[in-house]
């Protein structure tokens, strides 16, 4: 076990260096020199288009300004928005935790429904249940997001006036940020109404980002379940008269899972680029929204040490779900590279 | 196409018997999921739509009707038989520019799947058959490009390039790169051990022809269905991409474009937001119907279930 | 507030966010539904106007002042002040009684005093003051971008209430550049106190001033929250709690509004104007900006040189069709270089009409035939310009009505800026500029002053009656005659013709309409001193 962690791990470290050339590289591909666009139409003196441009550091070699990027990330120093002049990191942790939020609440969201339904689907194949599930999961996982949040949106906020129209809580409730989570901290805040507010500021997101991975676990736990189901040992179980909630239920549930929580841990990417649309359509106030923002801005820096922390969450997440399947599925420690 | 049918012979059956009996049993199995039926009629309609768009479009997709604007669908009070389904902010016909925009969508699709599987196709072939440092860099390389959520890198690269249909298409193209190479690679692998391969390498076949003509041929299908998937993930990554400001530009009638300029009419005309979306959803939706038609036909390990 | 348990939970947030609004009487909160979050709050590193909104226009006061609504100087922490003869050295009154903020984070033990002053100003100034660099990457944009640091020698402090300003030469606009957000007075104390703690960079988040609202809390890219100042020297707030909602999507800011869950839009949708001035629960006020969108031809290249040839041309622009089609109503035409909102706007002046055939005629008689040209379309959207490509456009084909072939060409940005400031430039180029600080000076003199050519005055533009008039009018302090000087420098610019004066644009404010009071600011800021909340 240790030997398939380190080998797993040896592997990401070629890819975690890419990663820090490509996001370090952006910035230099850009057309167009990033002191003159900031300046804009006010233009600025030769002298101080200079002093920019070595205060960034775009006077030296390409080669030394990478080295000192990539020293400088272990060190927790990713440089500094240009447009609020804060360390890029402190910039993405104010903002993390609601990205988190909603991701997991989505991801709750899409396995709670995703696996009964998927199950239900299984156990009835063929029936007009079996179709109907199939059938909606497929339209979830076809469905234009930023335009099904819209729709949420008109129904909802517009027309039934259930749902606010954007935003984490109601202006009214402020309490300081203890977690960065909002249902937490609006419980910790002990004041009436905040909670409830919190969960129907949340309810609109996590259902538009939740879809897509909802309608992929439907589909995926629907088959392994199949698959499972046509084994041998779940129909001599069957045969010896076990009444099928067992059957089902304990059997064959729990060998189904294993591809299903692989398939729950790739949906990170998934979540993470959803998140991108979600929270701008519902000004949630995430990383997705604020690498759109800074991509808009041209905040190179953000964008470059935004782009970097995501990859790395990519690659951990993976790493983690690659981990938890070779503990539970011992046979692909052997063959796993 | 089993592994039995075609592992017989070197390369591509060419005999016309052979290629009828592979798409007759290929029909057989596609046509048993109904789904997979209809979806593939819609997406000849949407195809008809778009080569026909100039004869059937009632109005230019551009033209501007000063007089009628934000007209509603004919159904609804104060509709105009004039525009079907209303008309956007400055006046447009939503029916024109919809029909209009299916040309980009599934020009999209077209060339983000070309693109990706010609170059995924070729790199993930040599990557395969050459194996050693090669391999490992480019394999090295797909990861990086797979670390990053794939519409983040596909937006961030727009942002390089600059807004525009054309380099949306790249930018997805590159976003999708690593799934065919993996796909291939893969295939490769599996296949260039087994005999007939090193029969054909015995017989003098040269590693270019090996390569091309003798096991691409029998890694078509799991391509095939990474196609039709890839397609459909293309259109919706170009049109949350217009959405989002960074595809096509106003005032092409690209879905997603239309989507982000009517969002400020959110509440007053639903029609300029709902039917833009509607048009994405079923167009995708025909397609992952017929990508999952072609997965049970090709795929033999699922027929068997 | 009588909710019943009943009503289902979601819709609870949403009630509660209504009835706040509507139930003011304990508190009145006024929400604004900010387009942006600020860059920080120190507002003399930053441009942007967001960032003055949430920083200098609320938490701090200036010197001077301007008048709310309007571009005159008025009084703020500097009660009177001086010119000497020279025009060199200027000498405040400051003050007395002014208190700073007491929030959590601080509590003052002294008025504000010429040690807030000086401080405020040496660390823009001087390199090597200890506070010249106190965030990494600290750029002070908007005083270098004004010339300060040529312009002033020094700031002395002559006792505790006076401060002296002098200057390397005399400047006539001075005293409306210290009215301008970099001027914002800043507390010494509060800034020693950091320095003593090391921890220097809370003076950009965690702002104290003397501004009509103090600082609460801001978690970022969410809300920004203000209590009034109770000892705000001016008149406590007639509001109590002011709410930034930082809502970057114009149609969910329209939404908010509609909704109560916000008070004011600072930027309302073209589409929207309509259904707003409609809603009996909302106001839309409007004004010209303090901008103008123009086109500069090079005046340094034939057959552009012709005064009559740009007269022409100038005279083949239909801008109503522009204003249609690029500003969709949010415009209105410009007859001059600088916008009516500032004063010395000469309306005397009769805009060149609209006429072809006269055009026409005009290149004939200048011998100007067969002529073609390039216009520059700029690739970004600006308030006085919303869509440069379209305004191309409708000039190409205005000019091809008068024989003129255009050809239209775009950069990236960058570029774009760049290259339209060389002297040899081939063709015309599509700008604007938006005024700091509401005084002629800083677009007569910036965008068409001989020291421009070859840099912002984009026209290449050097012609010495104008010079001598602007040159004169820089030196001059006596209001009246300044006015003069500029009216004049109009007309000379109205004959010479170096660009084609387009548009300014116009602003629209979309609010609830029991907000009352708020007036809207020439410089594109918002202002919530002043603004009412009525039943």
């Amino acid at each position: 076990m240790i030997a398939f962690l380190l080998r797993r791990i040896g592997l990401l470290i070629p890819t975690f260096i890419g990663v820090t050339i490509a996001s370090f590289g952006f910035i230099r591909l850009l057309p167009g020199d990033p002191v003159l666009l900031m300046a804009g139409e006010r233009g600025l003196t030769p002298e101080r288009h200079e002093a920019l441009l070595k205060q960034f550091g775009f006077d030296r070699p390409l080669w030394e300004q990478f080295l000192d990027y990539f020293f400088a990330i272990f060190q927790g120093d990713l440089g500094q928005s240009l447009v609020t002049k804060e360390p890029v990191f402190s910039e993405f942790l104010a903002r993390f935790p609601a990205t988190i939020e909603l991701s997991l609440c989505a991801i709750i969201f899409a396995v709670a429904l995703g696996i009964p339904a998927g199950m239900f689907a299984a156990v009835k194949r063929g029936s007009t249940y079996d179709h109907s599930i199939m059938g909606t999961a497929l339209v979830g996982y076809s469905m234009p997001i930023f335009w099904w949040g819209l729709l949420l949106i008109i129904f909802f906020s517009g027309i039934l006036k259930w749902t606010p129209v954007s935003g984490r809580i109601s202006l009214m409730f402020f309490f300081p940020p203890v977690t960065g989570f909002m249902l937490i901290d609006s419980l910790l805040s002990g004041q009436k109404g905040a909670f409830t507010s919190a969960v129907s500021h949340l309810i609109l997101p996590t259902v538009v980002l939740g879809t897509i991975p909802l309608a992929v676990i439907a589909r995926q736990t629907r088959s392994a379940m199949l698959e499972v189901l046509s084994e041998d040992y779940v129909r001599t179980a069957k045969a010896k008269g076990l009444a099928p909630v067992r059957v089902i239920g304990v059997h064959a549930l729990r060998n189904a899972l294993i591809p299903v929580i692989t398939t729950i841990g790739l949906q990170v990417g998934v979540l993470l680029a959803g998140a991108i649309l979600t929270e701008t359509i519902f000004s949630w106030p995430g990383i997705g929204k604020w690498m759109v923002d800074s991509i808009f801005r041209r905040d190179y820096p953000s964008v470059q040490g935004g782009l970097l922390l995501i990859a790395a969450i990519v690659m951990i997440v993976n790493l983690i779900v690659d981990l938890m399947y070779g503990l539970i599925n011992p046979r692909i420690r052997h063959t796993g590279g | 196409m089993t592994d039995e049918t075609l592992s017989s012979t070197d390369q591509a059956d060419t005999r016309p018997g052979g290629t009828k009996a592979v798409l007759a049993e290929f029909w057989h199995y596609f046509s048993e999921n109904r789904g997979a039926v209809i979806g593939m009629w819609f997406f000849i309609a949407v195809i008809l739509v778009a080569v026909l768009a100039d004869v059937i479009a009632p109005h230019g997709p551009i033209e501007q009707y000063r007089d009628a604007l934000l007209v509603p669908p004919v159904w609804q009070e104060g509709g105009d038989w004039r525009f079907i389904l209303g008309t956007d902010a400055v006046g447009r016909d939503m029916a024109s520019r919809l029909i209009y925009g299916s040309r980009f969508s599934l020009f999209v699709g077209l060339i983000v799947v070309a693109l990706s599987l010609l170059v995924g196709v070729v790199v993930g072939l040599v990557s395969g058959f050459v194996g050693g440092a090669f391999d490992t860099i480019v394999m090295r390389i797909m990861d990086i490009i797979l670390a990053f959520p794939s519409l983040l890198l596909a937006l961030a690269l727009v942002a390089i390039l600059g807004p525009s249909l054309t380099n949306a298409m790249i930018a997805i193209a590159v976003v999708q790169q690593p799934h065919y190479v993996r796909l291939t690679r893969a295939a490769v692998m599996g296949e260039r051990g087994k005999d007939y391969v090193t029969a054909a390498r015995i017989a003098g076949v040269g590693p270019i022809r090996a390569m091309f003509f003798t096991i691409l041929p029998n890694c078509m299908a799991p391509l095939i269905v990474q196609a039709a998937l890839s397609f459909s993930s293309a259109i919706l990554d170009a049109a949350a991409l217009g959405f989002l400001g960074m595809g096509a530009q106003p005032p092409t009638p690209e879905w997603g474009t239309m989507l982000a300029e009517a969002r400020e009419f959110i509440l007053r005309a639903w029609w300029v937001v709902t039917f833009p979306g509607l048009a994405i959803l079923l167009t995708v939706l025909a397609i992952n119907l017929m990508g999952d038609g072609l997965r049970d036909a090709l795929d033999p390990k699922l027929k068997r279930s | 507030m009588k909710l019943s348990k009943t009503l289902l939970g979601a819709s609870v947030g949403a009630l509660f966010a209504a009835s706040m609004l509507a139930t003011g009487a304990s508190a009145k909160t006024l929400v604004h539904c900010s387009e942006g979050s600020p860059e920080g709050f120190d507002a003399a590193l930053y441009t942007a106007g967001t960032t003055f909104d949430a920083s200098s226009r609320h938490i701090y006061n200036k010197l001077v002042e301007f008048e709310r609504g309007t571009t005159t100087i008025a009084p703020g922490l500097a009660e009177s002040w001086t010119v000497s003869d020279d025009g060199l050295e200027y000498t405040f009154n400051l003050r007395k009684g002014v208190k700073f903020h007491t929030t959590d984070f601080f509590t003052p033990t002294r008025d504000f005093n010429a040690d807030d002053v000086v401080f405020s100003f040496n660390r823009q100034l001087k390199k090597d003051h200890p506070w010249n660099q106190y965030t990494a990457g600290a750029a002070w944009e908007y005083f270098d971008g004004m010339s300060m640091p040529d312009l002033l020698k020094e700031v002395v402090k002559v006792d505790d209430h006076t401060v002296k300003f002098v200057l390397n030469r005399p400047e006539a606009p001075m005293i409306a550049n210290l009215g301008m957000d970099f001027a914002s007075i800043v507390s010494k104390e509060y800034a020693d106190k950091l320095e003593a703690g090391g921890s220097k960079e809370d003076l950009n988040q965690k702002p104290v001033g003397t501004g009509p609202f103090k600082f609460v809390a801001y978690q970022k890219d969410a809300v920004i929250r203000y209590k009034a100042h109770d000892d705000y020297w001016a008149g406590r707030a007639m509001i109590d709690d002011l709410v930034f909602a930082i809502t970057t999507d114009a149609s969910v800011r329209h939404q908010r509004l509609k909704a109560g869950e916000c008070h004011f839009n600072p930027y309302p949708n073209p589409a929207d104007l309509e259904a707003i001035a409609s809603d009996a629960d909302l106001k839309l006020p409007q004004q010209e900006g303090l901008n103008v969108g123009y086109m500069a031809y090079n005046t340094k290249v034939a057959p552009f040189d012709n005064a009559s040839v740009r007269k022409a041309l100038n005279m083949a622009i239909n801008k109503n069709a522009i204003l249609d089609a690029v500003f969709q109503g949010a415009g209105k035409a410009a007859k001059n270089p600088i916008p009516p909102t500032i004063w010395s706007y000469n309306d005397a002046i009769e805009d060149d009409p609209y006429d072809p055939e006269a055009a026409k005629k005009m290149l004939a008689d200048a011998g100007v035939t067969d002529l073609s040209m390039k216009i520059w379309a700029m690739p970004v959207q600006r308030p006085y310009n919303p869509n440069a490509r379209r305004m191309a456009e409708l000039i190409q084909s205005d000019f091809d009505k008068i024989g003129v072939k255009v050809e239209i060409v775009s950069y990236e940005w960058g570029e774009y800026l760049k290259r339209s400031k060389a002297e040899d430039r081939d063709g015309a180029v599509l700008l604007g500029w938006t005024g700091d600080n509401g005084d002629p000076d800083n677009f007569l003199a910036v965008l068409l002053g001989c020291d421009g050519v070859g840099g912002a005055n984009r026209a290449q533009w050097c012609n010495k009656e104008f010079e001598d008039l602007i040159q004169k009018a820089k030196v001059v302090s006596d209001a009246a005659e300044r006015t003069k000087l500029y009216e004049e420098a109009q007309v000379v610019f109205k004959r010479e013709a170096p660009w084609a004066t387009i548009a300014h644009s116009v602003v629209f404010k979309a609010m609830r309409k029991e907000v009352e009071g708020y007036k809207i600011d020439p410089f594109g800021g918002h202002n919530f001193y002043g603004v009412d909340i009525k039943e």
